[in-house]
């Protein structure tokens, strides 16, 4: 199992704050194809342009990494501070 | 002397007096930055915003952009004080100092920090406008334009 998390928009878009799945391997990449699976509404939301950053373990990748299961993994919309 | 900080609650009256440290660092400038919630979004006008970031990450981001800019300007102390959670209209958002032996590095680093904020760091800004709606911002091009130019990564 891995837990997501989502952020911004897209926590309220999808109506998900976290959720848990079952997990054996793979990376973030994969991770992405997956939840874009799901349906058209998923892989729309969870495009490219909608996606800033992943976060493993609280730390934010800057490429394709690996997510073992028990990792946190977080899906970071474009950010908005300042 | 580099650290960043985010709270709810506004920092106005807490805004750090740094006349000592500028002494016994001999330093010649400070330079020092607050973004305000401005009353209107083109032409709407606004009631409040929510801020929402990504506690432990957004902290570490902030403090990796301050790193940055302690390698590549010749400063002495930079901070950042961050809100988050609802600020009404003209509240300030966000507070960055940076002291220096020189205005030039104090200038150039202040902005390069509130550059790679508004395109690096973990916060999601969602506005609340008068007339009952409410809408996620979208990140700008204009700031990853402005980001750019600094060519630091």
């Amino acid at each position: 199992m891995i837990k997501i998390c989502y952020f911004g928009f897209l926590k309220e878009i999808l109506n998900l704050e976290e959720e848990q799945i079952e997990w054996s391997e793979g990376d973030s990449q994969e991770l992405l194809t997956f939840l874009r699976s799901r349906s058209a509404f998923w892989a729309e939301n969870l495009s490219d342009q909608n996606i800033f950053r992943i976060a493993i373990n609280k730390k934010i990748i800057y490429q394709t990494t690996s997510i073992s299961p028990g990792d946190e993994v977080a899906i970071l919309p474009p950010v908005t501070g300042g | 002397m580099f650290w960043a900080k985010i709270q709810e609650t506004p920092f106005d009256s807490e805004i750090p007096n740094l006349d000592q440290q500028i002494q016994t660092n001999n330093c010649g400038a400070l330079v020092s930055f607050k973004g305000v919630v401005r009353g209107y979004d083109e032409q709407e006008p606004l009631s409040y915003l929510y801020l929402e970031h990504f506690p432990k990450v957004t902290e570490q981001e902030i403090e990796r952009i301050l790193q940055l800019a302690k390698e590549y300007w010749e400063i002495k102390s930079a901070f950042v004080i961050h809100r988050v959670g609802r600020l009404n209209v003209g509240e300030s958002i966000v507070l960055v100092m940076v002291s220096a032996s020189h205005r030039k590095a104090a200038f150039e680093a202040s902005e390069f920090i509130m550059d790679y904020l508004k395109t690096e760091a973990p916060f999601w800004k969602k506005e609340f406008f008068q007339n009952g709606t409410s809408r996620w911002v979208e990140a700008k091009t204009t700031d990853l334009e402005q980001k750019k130019r600094w060519q630091i990564s």
